[in-house]
């Protein structure tokens, strides 16, 4: 594979293929910044892949008390899901197991337009047992379901985008595990400062790369051998003897242009630390174009 | 653009209509046609060039100039535009609006706003009974918008409200927020007897209590609600006044338990 040199890092000429998903967002308000966090946290748990988790989701970005429709400092969480049904079913849930049981918490749309909407306190309002109220101000309607610290204010429904990108990606490769984590690092934090993303694996971070397929049955995926390094001498690796491990960032975002922007953000951040403290190579994951219609080349994004 | 004006000639021998004073039915008429619109409520025909001195202008742009008591449904149903009335209105003012904005610069009758559904009404001055309630034979009163009273408002404001905000800067008369069925309803100084008498769901603030509070209501003591943050932001453009009331420590109390009791009085702390 041909590769452009660029502060020393080695740029891969080949694509991020990604895929149309369904998402939305949601504010989650508490009395402070860390409850807040908190909810939206164990909201976003075990939410890495579509693929085992039902959804992906993560924390977009902290607010202040001036950006909530509260005045509380909030946490805005992005979900995605490949159905609508999923959506409803993995919001519904991980808002009302995560959310509504968290200290002082209420939850709004994150959105402000959608193709559709799903149900949010119009399906957890039910918790109340009757005695939930419900408040219209203007076009927006909230549900007050009240619990043990009080009440729960959830907004009734939150609307859907089916312009949303699940699957954007960067594959880093270093000489070392602390080169390589250093310049994944790098890259996230960059890639936090751009609206409208996530990186939900852990610290946005997944080291475990798959390939489509298995030799056992029942298996969907399993892991990416060809970029294994300790596998370097017995598959058809795509790893030099130079790269001795590798990290992968994925990318969900609610518009294409922002999945693209993050990826921009992060291939700057790496090339910025070059080889010497960071990442020897960069790449990206594709099935050849066949799958995803959204592709991110490289070379039009670096720096 | 110039707004659209009429200028009261004299005081009116009757009652006067001026329903069909509205951006909505006014949009397309020519001067001479708008003259000859019918305003009269008795046998004695009574058309809009008799009563007043019209201006040309923009006709989303509403302005009545010199007020009466006899000014009846300014703005009703209206969708759309805005309309200022320099005086006091009388009866029905902003009834079925659904859009718009109508704005009465002095006091106006019983029954203002009443079954809108949309738009905003403001009242500088004080509004007569019934604000916001139904007509003889009707079930539901206001049922969306926005109802501003800069000033005193009469017995029974409110009454089957069902969706919306109305908002009294003054004082209220007695049984406001009678048989509330949902919205919500603010009243900045004392409330006369029994607010939200029979109040099935919905939220009434009294900024400052009330001469008598009905026993069938429950005391839930004072609490920091993330309902009424939400209800200070959504009023503030109106009335910062109101916003902060709705700032303050407020003292919920549950009912009416004689109805529903799926309502609220907040009590704003002293």
């Amino acid at each position: 594979m041909r590769a452009l040199i660029v502060n020393g890092v080695a740029i891969d000429d080949t694509f991020a293929e990604a895929f149309d998903m369904r998402a939305t967002a949601v504010v989650i308000t508490a009395p402070t910044t860390r409850w807040a966090a908190q909810a939206a946290a164990t909201m976003t748990g075990f939410a890495t892949s579509v693929i085992g988790c039902g959804c992906e989701a993560g924390v977009e970005s902290v607010r202040s008390s001036r950006n909530t429709p509260d005045g509380r400092p909030g946490v805005r969480v992005l979900l995605f899901a490949v159905s609508t049904n999923e959506l409803q079913r993995q919001l519904q849930n991980r808002v009302g197991q995560c959310v509504l049981t968290s200290p002082g918490s209420a939850c709004y749309a994150g959105l402000e337009a959608g193709e559709d909407t799903l149900k949010l306190g119009a399906a957890i309002r039910f918790f109340g047992d009757g005695w939930q109220i419900a408040k219209r101000l203007g076009a927006r309607r909230y549900w007050r379901v009240p619990v043990m610290d009080g009440e729960f204010v959830c907004e009734s429904t939150v609307p859907l985008t089916k312009s949303a990108v699940g699957g954007g990606n960067l594959i880093v490769m270093g000489a070392s595990g602390a080169k390589t984590l250093a310049a994944t690092e790098a890259a996230v934090k960059a890639m936090r400062e751009v609206a409208d993303v996530i990186m939900p694996f852990p610290g946005g971070i997944a080291r475990s790369g798959s390939k489509v397929g298995s030799k056992y049955k029942g298996a969907g995926a399993s892991t990416n051998d060809a970029y294994c390094p300790t596998l370097r001498g017995a598959v058809e690796s795509a790893l030099g003897p130079e790269i001795t491990s590798v990290l992968e960032i994925v990318i969900d975002g609610l518009t294409s242009d922002s999945v693209g922007e993050a990826m921009r953000a992060g291939l700057a951040a790496i090339v910025e630390l070059g080889p010497d403290n960071g990442a020897l190579r960069v790449g990206a994951g594709n099935y050849g174009g066949k799958l995803g219609r959204h592709h991110y080349h490289l070379k039009d994004l670096l720096p | 653009m110039r707004p659209l004006a009429f200028t009261s000639r004299t005081a009116p021998g009757q009652r006067l209509d001026l329903s069909p004073l509205t951006p909505d039915n006014l949009a397309g008429k020519t001067a001479a046609e708008i003259a000859a619109i019918e305003l009269g409520t008795t046998r004695v025909r009574v058309t809009a060039g008799e009563v007043f001195r019209i201006r040309e202008g923009d006709p989303t742009a509403v302005l009545i100039e010199g007020g009466s008591a006899r000014f009846d449904r300014v703005g009703m149903g209206m969708s759309t535009g805005a309309i200022r009335v320099e005086g006091e209105v009388g009866v029905q003012a902003g009834r079925l609006m659904s859009g718009g904005q109508l704005t009465i610069r002095g006091a106006a009758g019983p029954f203002a706003g009443s079954g809108m559904t949309g738009g905003t009404v403001v009242i500088q001055g004080d509004a007569g009974e019934r604000l916001g309630g139904p007509l003889s034979g009707e079930t539901v009163g206001m049922s969306g918008g926005v109802l501003h009273v800069h000033g005193d408002a009469g017995e029974r404001a409110g009454d089957r409200l069902r969706r919306g905000v109305i908002l009294i800067d003054g004082r209220a008369g007695a049984y406001v927020g009678s048989r509330m069925i949902a919205g919500t309803l603010a009243i900045g100084g004392e409330a006369g007897d029994l607010p939200g008498y029979l109040m099935g769901r919905g939220t009434i603030l009294l900024g400052r209590g009330a001469t008598l509070l009905s026993p069938t209501f429950g005391d839930c003591g004072e609490h920091d609600l993330v309902a009424a943050r939400l209800l200070a932001d959504y009023v503030a453009p109106f009335s910062a006044n109101m916003a902060r009331l709705f700032r303050r420590p407020l003292r919920r109390l549950a009912g009416d338990l004689a109805a529903l009791g799926k309502g609220e009085i907040l009590l704003a702390r002293p």
